[in-house]
């Protein structure tokens, strides 16, 4: 087997591609459905009516997104320029802990300066972050992909050590949870009893942000070049180090105030479990919109209605939930795939 | 020796790569004891065309025999054992083993522990003997020349019995003294029946060393010759497709001095020699050429034109201002226009469109962003007006850049340089891989440019292009630039010997 580059693709290959991609995701996850011993058509019925299927589904689908467009678009900024961040579950969870530090009482200030200055205290802490392994890159070229991925688990245990001390609820009757900000801290709810937050339309809002960013500003032409090859950007002049530190910094605080929305917007307060792994599918989703930050909106809300979709699945069929890990890890898989014929002939002998 | 059978026959041989046809019906037979210069432009489908003899691509149709017997698509390791063996541009020998090492590897099965040395010992130097091709059989190849390793690599071919060998561009790397040992190799060769093909672009090379030549044009063979019976005005002619003029150059008074290195040296690289106490003064109105076998301090220079080097030592004088931070950005600030050696890892960001690389040297002036924001209007009309004064073939300016050309990418690397009207201009190997009408194109926008009053750096490997266009030539050998000598003052032998580390008689 080899691989022959092809010329462009077009854009009817450059559609087809990722919708087979998809397609492909459903049947290698119908097959493992069927070792489980349900009917795959009823059971992606269900998924699908579990994720979108009521205003409820919608809205929670909607919920579930929202940390993963922040993650999702601080890897794509990160990825673009081809700065490898491993590491937003960290930035993820120093935004949230920031929020928790200052939210809790420590300023006593209504919400229209508290919000946004909780907003900011996120987005440089979580810039900060991601600026150690960016400079260790810049200056040793130590590989960010180590740094930022061992960082996660360093952040985590930091966190873990703040909720068994200084943070620990009094209240809490010994669990590891910090008290819950106060009420001017928080974002309020898009519909009154309902869980979806402003954290959602701040993250949107954000992705249409970086979209112009990335289009028709300096830096994001920046950013673009040096992704694309840093070697001719530094020959034509452009300051490739710190473009890569200035990405960081964007990326790192992009991924902070994830952290912020989640405890500001929806849970009120820091937990170990605050995130099942925001950090990582953020990865998915950055690659299924293949960087794209408008695209970022929709594959996070399509990630999110898989594992929305599967828990309520689960409940229903009996097939267990672990299959929306299946079918989102697939999908990253087959997408990979789908980039790679797009761009190469496969020629067998 | 005394059969009919060829060595070699390729049958109606087709590649496409998408709409691009790099191979077009191509049919040739290379008989026994003879060698055949395979000539055409880069990107006219040589290295396609040994790629598929080789085994390395698969023809889309079309069928490759050796000594009567059809080979299998796609398949190296049946080509080798057919006895096809190839030595290509860019060594493929590993550095830190012997000599002897390195021509067994692979020859061996794996689960032999211990390789039968006095035996491999014997056949190269028997082999060695044979064709003038000397050898130390225990010296690490890190510690040879070029050509030694040359030699190694036909060594190689030869000890695994090729009866076919297969040279791609084997002079690009060698001073005229190796090239000439190398033609006295290929006879011997073929005088003992193996049969040779040369690939080459370099016309009196052809002359020198072929017996016939199968000239390629846009993947068509578009001419068979004897050497004897033909000429190089025929065989440019073969190559391009018209008539070909060389560039004529207009007498300019000669400027100030713009560019001015005074002893100076720099950092030892990874990769490439470092300058070493270099001392050179560009005057406006001038082209300075640099001839030199790649790989002695070409880099370096162009490096500290560039902006991409700092001197380690010594004074770099532009515009009679010393200059200190030193970067690429502040060689364009004093305007300073770079046409790098290599398009595609420093003259463009492939995958950007033509636009996004248009500006990409000036994209910070106000005339392209205000406040962070790019104007991507002005840009556009700006890279507009560029394609049409450079008559660059493209379909738009938001084609990916990666889709043009060699020549049309370096008319749009030109016409962004040359735009600013700049005082200094480093040419780095601005015609390779051009096709000869882009070629003409580029000399005569150097020669504007001299006429207009700019000092001109050309870098080339090639000694045609440097005779043609330079006033004053510079040879550079292992980091040292020699003293300049005026047009016509060297003959191309003494250039020759000056470029192998001999000083100038």
């Amino acid at each position: 087997m080899r691989l022959e580059p092809k010329p462009a693709p077009s854009l009817a290959a450059s559609i087809l591609y990722p919708v087979g991609a998809i397609f492909g995701t459903f049947i290698i996850a119908g097959l493992l459905v069927m070792a489980a011993g349900a009917n795959p058509i009823s059971v992606f019925g269900l998924v699908l009516k579990g994720a979108a299927g009521s205003q409820f589904a919608i809205l929670e689908t909607l919920t579930r997104a929202t940390p993963l467009i922040f993650t999702g678009l601080a890897v794509a900024v990160a990825f673009r320029a081809k700065l490898w961040n491993i590491g937003a579950e960290a930035q993820f969870y120093i935004g949230a802990t920031v929020t928790v530090i200052l939210g809790t009482g420590a300023l006593p200030l209504p919400a229209f300066i508290l919000v946004p200055l909780l907003m900011i205290a996120a987005l440089l802490c979580g810039a900060l972050l991601l600026a150690g392994p960016a400079w260790l890159k810049i200056r040793f070229g130590v590989d960010e992909v180590v740094t930022t991925l061992l960082l996660n688990f360093i952040v985590l245990l930091f966190v873990s050590m703040l909720l068994e001390g200084v943070l620990k609820d009094p209240m809490s009757l010994g669990w590891p949870q910090s008290a819950k900000v106060m009420t001017e801290a928080q974002l309020p709810r898009i519909i009154t009893g309902k869980r979806l937050h402003y954290g959602f339309v701040i993250a949107v809002a954000l992705a249409i942000a970086l979209w112009f960013v990335m289009k028709k500003t300096v830096l994001g032409y920046e950013m673009r070049a040096v992704g694309h090859n840093a070697g001719a950007a530094r020959f034509l002049g452009m300051p490739v180090n710190g473009i890569v530190m200035k990405t960081a910094l964007l990326s790192g605080g992009i991924a902070a105030l994830g952290g912020f929305s989640e405890v500001a917007g929806l849970k009120g307060n820091l937990t170990l479990d605050l995130s099942p792994g925001f950090g990582y599918t953020g990865i998915v989703v950055a690659m299924l919109a293949m960087l794209n930050p408008i695209g970022v909106v929709f594959s996070a809300i399509f990630v999110a209605g898989i594992f929305v979709g599967a828990a309520a699945m689960s409940r229903a069929a009996g097939v267990p939930s672990y299959i929306a890990d299946v079918i989102v890890a697939t999908s990253l898989l087959t997408m990979v795939t789908a980039i790679m014929l797009s761009r190469y002939r496969v020629r067998w002998r | 020796m005394s059969t009919n059978i060829p060595a070699l026959r390729l049958t109606s041989i087709t590649k496409r790569f998408g709409p691009l046809t790099a191979n077009d019906t191509i049919s040739f037979d290379v008989n026994q004891g003879e060698v055949i210069a395979l000539l055409g432009e880069n990107g006219a489908g040589k290295t396609t065309l040994m790629n598929i003899l080789f085994g390395h691509y698969v023809a889309d149709e079309g069928s490759v025999e050796v000594f009567g017997q059809t080979l299998p698509p796609g398949d190296p390791k049946a080509a080798l054992a057919a006895g096809v063996g190839m030595v290509h541009q860019h060594f493929t020998l590993a550095d830190n083993m012997t000599v002897l090492d390195n021509i067994a590897l692979g020859t061996q099965s794996l689960f032999r522990p211990r390789l039968d040395r006095t035996a491999a010992k014997t056949k190269i130097a028997r082999l060695a003997q044979d064709f003038g091709l000397s050898v130390k059989p225990d010296a690490l190849v890190a510690d040879l020349s070029v050509g030694e390793r040359q030699r190694v690599e036909i060594l190689k071919a030869l000890y695994r019995d090729a009866r076919v060998l297969i040279l791609d561009e084997p002079t690009a790397v060698l001073t005229p003294t190796e090239t000439d040992a190398l033609f006295k190799t290929l006879k011997l060769l073929v005088a003992k029946g193996l049969s040779i093909i040369f690939i080459s672009h370099k016309l009196h090379e052809v002359m020198a060393a072929s017996d016939r030549v199968l000239v390629l044009r846009a993947g068509k063979l578009s001419g068979e010759r004897q050497t004897a019976a033909t000429n190089r005005r025929e065989l440019a002619e073969l190559m391009v497709g018209r008539e070909i003029t060389p560039p004529a150059v207009p007498t300019v008074p000669l400027g100030p001095v713009l560019f001015e290195l005074s002893s100076v040296s720099t950092a030892r690289q990874a990769h490439g020699t470092p300058l070493k106490h270099a001392d050179l003064i560009l005057h406006g109105g001038e082209i300075t050429g640099i001839a030199g076998v790649s790989g002695n301090g070409q880099a370096a220079l162009a490096g500290l034109i560039a902006g991409t080097e700092t001197p380690s030592a010594g004074t770099v004088t532009v515009n009679g201002n010393t200059i200190s931070g030193w970067s690429p950005r502040a060689a364009l600030a004093v305007g300073i226009a770079r046409v790098p050696e290599d398009r595609h890892s420093q003259g463009a960001v492939a995958d950007m469109s033509v636009m996004e690389n248009v500006i990409a040297e000036r994209y910070r002036d106000s005339r392209f962003s205000r406040s962070g924001l790019l104007d991507w209007a002005a840009a556009r009309k700006f890279t507009q007006s560029i394609i049409e004064d450079y008559n660059v073939k493209c379909p738009s300016p938001d084609a990916r850049i990666r889709l043009l050309s060699g020549g049309n990418m370096q008319k749009l690397i030109l016409g962004r340089a040359l735009d600013p009207d700049p005082s200094v201009i480093l040419a780095n190997q601005p015609s390779r891989g051009l096709d000869v009408g882009a070629v003409a194109y580029v000399h005569q926008k150097l020669l504007e440019a001299r006429s207009r009053g700019a000092a001109i750096l050309l870098i080339s490997e090639d000694l045609e292009e440097l005779l043609a266009l330079s006033d004053r030539i510079v040879v550079i050998s292992e980091g040292h630039l020699s003293r300049p000598s005026a047009r016509g003052e060297l003959t191309v032998r003494q250039i020759g010997e000056m470029m192998a580390g001999h000083e100038a008689a």
